[in-house]
């Protein structure tokens, strides 16, 4: 993805870009991202520790990872929507260039929707039980773009026609939906300010095998048509290859590998991926040769020093229970942060988190034809 | 809201009243002595007056079905017979001339109970740990826990007896004649800013204790994060998504409530010696005016089935769910 490619895609937008934005900036860039949550009377959770990642526009990008690795944390954090309990301890979100860490909650709320969007899972209970569907995805269009009643309500029909709902069921309230069209309905309502970013949070784990299929080829296909970029947070590793260019792999609150889909699914370095991978069932292979990983996900309260994944890591060395691993990057654009790949290990190319910054950034784009073969 | 949903409350309401008239019936036929024998203890019931009431009753005749038919025809025409204390006075009438003192003190003051708890529990469960919630909450607390003469006879020493502000008692000043309709509205209202404030401020507290926890339930609801991830400035999504589902469990509490107005009245009206139905109870309960407290007993049952049909009906209208 050159920088004029993200201009184009910019530019389709119905909306001026923000106006602090730093022209030639990534879509997002974190840096160093931690988050702690606060704990009556004991020590704070590490939930995210010292994640760096970037996202150009219109790129699709997955996350995945064991449950409670911080994947809801990661993405709760760039629209700084933690619960009340949470704080971003250190880092910075840039969002087309503009930090918003140290943003206040009223300018905040300016980015929200419009630059960025969630799609929540269980969309039951992320749409509000009281308020008809048509008027929750008209809202944002009339509060947050000014728009008048009418012009957002029939923006709102216009976006349910899109998702596949008929422009009639605008009038329905959510019990009234199936799953399905309650997630189809929590997507038209995150589209409704034509935002840059759309973050899926597990957006089809609570629907039926089909429906997930019909979900995930409508969200496709709207990323391609309006020119989205999308974070997709997911257990299912196989959606990620189908959907994404990118994906990330979080283990402990830390980003273990991250890379163009293919080349970490075919290749995976780290020993935590390599493990996800095996451990993940897949229709073709045999039953017998699924695998598992042993024991479980460190106490993040206190987690262990060094590498958190050692103490289940076949890998693991006696350098592995004292020091953090260092990320280092590859030609081929993967990152990985494990003693078995030390800096000036063969192929590494750049090492340390200012990796992941815009050197980083600089090295991926050369380094990127294999990725950039999805549109 | 369905006319399924309707139908089955009403004839809920309607059958409740129905097993509320049967045990009006039986209670008071129930109590030791006949209804004739307890009216001749009374120095102001002649002996006439108790054999019209025998006869008038069945008195002689068997319980079922013949006292029970003659007393659900007099209940469904109206009468509840004559009291004993006013002078065979119709009971109706009696208790008609009480109900709307009682009805305007007690409405309003659920009235104002209800709009300022809701909304101060409201903000200080959005704003937890707020000043106006530490300081509401304390206050909220101290009036819920205090029972409505302690809240009543220090208005009283302090704006009707030292301050000399208010009326200390009654409805309207003894003995006066008005120039106007307006003049006797006016002395009417003076009478009542206390015995009002009483009961508001008896109210408010149960009524924010319970908003705050219900707003607090709501805010860690996936919508209200999907509302806030929309940009909505925070009083927004306080008004617009985290109320209107707090109300939905308040409905109930408060019609739950407000069918014990009439009972929870007898306190605040005898204070301010309001004549309402509160103090008529005392009167009836005080000279053994068993028609009249019949005629309260079926009255204030009432009052409970309809709030109870009211808050259905509101219910039905607000939550979406129970439309189908
Ligand atoms: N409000 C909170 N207070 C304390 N700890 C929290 C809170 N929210 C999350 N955590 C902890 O932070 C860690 C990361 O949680 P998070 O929800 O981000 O994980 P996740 O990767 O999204 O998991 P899942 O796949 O189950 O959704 C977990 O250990 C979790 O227990
Ligand atoms: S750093 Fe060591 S323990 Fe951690 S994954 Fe790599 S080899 Fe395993
Ligand atoms: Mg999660």
């Amino acid at each position: 993805m050159t920088v004029q490619d993200a201009a184009t895609l910019r530019a389709r937008r119905q909306w001026p870009m923000p106006k602090q934005a730093v022209p030639g900036a990534p879509l997002l860039e974190v840096e160093d991202l931690s988050v702690r949550f606060r704990m009556p009377g004991g020590p704070s959770v590490k939930a995210v520790d010292g994640v760096s990642f970037r996202l150009e526009d219109g790129e699709a990008m997955g996350l995945a990872g064991e449950s409670g690795c911080g994947k809801t944390t990661t993405a709760l954090s760039l629209v700084r929507l933690l619960p009340a309990n949470g704080r971003i301890s250190s880092g910075s979100v840039r969002l087309f260039g503009i930090d918003l860490v140290p943003k206040t909650e009223r300018q905040m709320a300016r980015y929200r929707w419009r630059e960025i969007s969630m799609v929540f899972q269980g969309a039951m209970n992320a749409l509000n039980p009281v308020k008809r569907v048509g008027d929750q995805i008209a809202e944002p269009i009339e509060i947050r773009l000014g728009q008048p009643r009418g012009a957002a309500q029939k923006r709102a029909a216009e976006l349910l026609d899109l998702v596949g709902i008929p422009e009639k069921r605008a009038s329905a309230y959510p019990h009234e939906l199936s799953g399905g069209m309650r997630q189809r309905a929590m997507i038209a309502m995150a589209l409704a300010c034509d935002p840059a970013l759309v973050i899926g949070d597990e957006p089809t784990t609570a629907l039926d095998v089909m429906v997930q299929a019909q979900i995930l080829a409508l969200l496709e296909r709207l990323r391609r048509d309006l020119g989205l970029s999308l974070m997709l947070i997911t257990h299912d590793l196989s959606v990620i290859a189908e959907t994404c260019d990118r994906v990330m792999i979080m283990y402990a609150g830390r980003v273990a590998e991250e890379g163009p889909v293919r080349r970490l699914f075919s290749a995976p370095r780290h020993p935590y991926t390599a493990k996800l991978l095996s451990s993940f069932p897949n229709i073709r292979a045999d039953r017998r040769t699924l695998d598992t990983i042993p024991g479980s996900p460190p106490d993040l309260r206190k987690p262990p020093p060094g590498c958190r994944f050692a103490p289940r890591c076949a890998h693991a060395m006696p350098v592995c229970t004292e020091e953090a691993p260092t990320e280092v990057r590859f030609a081929d654009g993967v990152r990985v942060a494990c003693h078995l790949f030390p800096p000036g290990a063969q192929g590494v190319v750049a090492s340390g988190v200012a990796a992941s910054g815009i050197g980083g950034g600089l090295v991926r784009a050369a380094a990127l034809p294999s990725a950039g073969g999805r549109p | 809201m369905s006319g399924r949903y309707l139908l089955q409350k009403l004839a809920r309401a309607v059958l409740t009243i129905i097993v509320i008239v049967l045990l009006n019936f039986l209670l008071f036929r129930a109590m030791p002595g006949s209804p004739a024998r307890i009216a001749s203890h009374h120095p102001g019931v002649t002996q006439a007056a108790i054999d019209q009431l025998a006869a008038r009753w069945g008195l002689d005749k068997p319980l079922i079905p013949d006292q029970l038919v003659a007393y659900v025809n007099a209940t469904l025409t109206g009468d509840f017979g004559l009291s004993y204390q006013f002078r065979g006075e119709p009971v109706t009438e009696v208790i008609g001339d009480r109900f709307w003192p009682t009805m305007i003190l007690i409405g309003l003051g659920e009235l104002f109970a209800i709009i300022i708890g809701l909304a101060l529990g409201a903000y200080a469960g959005w704003r937890r740990g707020s000043a106006v919630d530490r300081v509401g909450g304390g206050i909220s607390l101290v009036l819920y826990s205090m029972p409505y003469f302690v809240i009543g006879m220090p208005l009283i020493i302090v704006f009707a007896a030292g301050l000399g502000w208010f009326p200390t008692s009654g409805m309207f000043d003894a003995g006066a004649t008005y120039a106007s309709g307006l003049d006797q509205l006016l002395d009417f209202a003076h009478h009542l800013v206390l015995p009002l404030t009483t009961v508001t401020l008896g109210l408010v507290g149960a009524y924010s204790i319970l908003m705050r926890s219900a707003i607090m339930e709501t805010r860690s609801e996936d919508y209200i994060t999907t509302a806030r991830a929309k940009g909505l400035t925070d009083g927004r999504v306080l008004r617009t998504h985290a109320f209107p589902n707090a109300l939905l469990p308040m409905v109930t509490i408060i019609a739950i409530d407000l069918g014990y107005v009439v009972a929870g009245a007898i306190t605040a009206e005898v204070v301010f010696n309001w004549p309402g139905i509160g103090t008529l109870t005392v009167d009836a309960l005080q000279a053994r005016d068993y028609p009249v407290l019949q005629g309260i007993f079926l009255l204030l049952s009432f009052t409970v089935v309809l709030a109870n049909l009211v808050a259905d009906l509101v219910y039905g209208f607000l939550d979406p769910r129970v439309r189908v």
